[in-house]
């Protein structure tokens, strides 16, 4: 019992002084293992697989923008090459038609981008082409917001209003299945 | 003069009995903010630059597909055409569907719509595989992905 006691008033104190040393070294480890950097991305809704090919349409030229990159990575914007850096600008001028030109999309609604590359096309050209084409999308949605009154188009806008905003200007973007005349194989 | 002199020599030692929780305080902002290498590349993957990026939120519910040429040192095994790395090992399109089956399996139920497969490849790879991929993810019901890019600074 004395013993005990004893033990107890010995033990009182626990020497502390490498609680920074191990502390350190935990911190050193994660500093080394951290990377901060987010991953980022264009975020896709794939369409639904299904066997049966797609029902054709009849569409109005008028409203189909359609976009060809071949193998050599190469534009063809509404049956006429084109240049990368004019795409987006083409594409709302398309969308929105403001000078309600006849070969333009008659209504945003009505509007449809049609894309097609090649198994050849190098996938860089592929994003930058996609990504014009949905920052075409961004920049009218933006407009749209900054009409009603928001700072401009965001994730932090109110679910409801950009639901409307997407009902006014739906983005319709079709990817057809590519063609294979500058497969690796 | 004096006064100074009376000020150093009464100075106390610094007490550093605070310094673990500082370092403890460090310590778990790192712990929190850290992500583990997910796995070893064994493809080079560069990504494209891009404007219009979307973040990724919860890591949890993302998988990676990678897509790019073997490394070098690879290049032995794997040969120099491009191939796809699911997890940490190469492999074919078929074992897609196997791949994200035990993905969901770890994700509860509820969330399982929210599962993103994040797929980065490499700017110099051709589409035919990336759509080969693509078809596969489509066939299995994998619909929600992000094509991982890089912030781009400058215009085209």
């Amino acid at each position: 019992m004395a013993k005990n006691s004893s033990r107890s008033r010995v033990a009182t104190e626990i020497n502390a002084s490498s609680m920074a040393d191990i502390a350190f070294l935990l911190l050193i480890f994660f500093l080394v293992t951290t990377t901060i950097d987010v991953d980022k991305g264009i975020l896709v809704k794939l369409p639904p697989w299904s066997n049966e090919p797609p029902p054709e349409m009849k569409l109005n030229s008028r409203n189909v923008f359609s976009v060809l990159v071949n193998a050599n990575n190469d534009l063809l914007v509404r049956k006429k090459p084109a240049e990368l850096a004019k795409l987006r600008e083409r594409a709302v001028e398309f969308i929105t038609n403001p000078s309600g030109a006849p070969d333009l999309a008659e209504r945003p609604t009505k509007a449809i981008i049609s894309l097609k590359n090649d198994r050849g096309t190098g996938y860089e050209t592929y994003l930058t082409v996609y990504n014009e084409l949905k920052a075409a999308y961004n920049e009218i949605w933006d407009e749209e917001a900054k009409a009603l009154g928001h700072p401009g188009y965001s994730d932090d806008l109110p679910l409801e209003v950009r639901r409307q905003i997407k009902l006014k200007i739906p983005m319709v973007l079709s990817e057809a299945e590519p063609t294979a005349f500058g497969d690796e194989k | 003069m004096s006064k100074f002199r009376k000020k150093g020599k009464s100075m106390p030692a610094i007490s550093t009995a605070s310094l673990p929780d500082i370092i403890f305080m460090l310590l778990f902002f790192f712990m929190v903010v850290t992500v583990m290498r997910e796995s070893e590349l064994k493809v080079k993957v560069l990504v494209p630059e891009a404007t219009e990026l979307t973040k990724l939120e919860q890591k949890s519910l993302v998988n990676y597909i990678y897509i790019g040429k073997p490394t070098p040192k690879n290049q032995s095994v794997y040969g120099t055409s491009p191939r796809l790395q699911l997890g940490d090992k190469i492999s074919n399109i078929n074992d897609i569907p196997l791949f994200l089956e035990q993905f969901k399996a770890g994700v509860p139920e509820v969330q399982r719509p929210r599962i993103t497969s994040s797929i980065r490849v490499d700017g110099d790879v051709t589409m035919g595989i990336v759509q080969d991929v693509k078809t596969e993810l489509r066939k299995q019901g994998q619909l929600r992905v992000n094509y991982s890019a890089r912030q781009r600074t400058e215009d085209l």
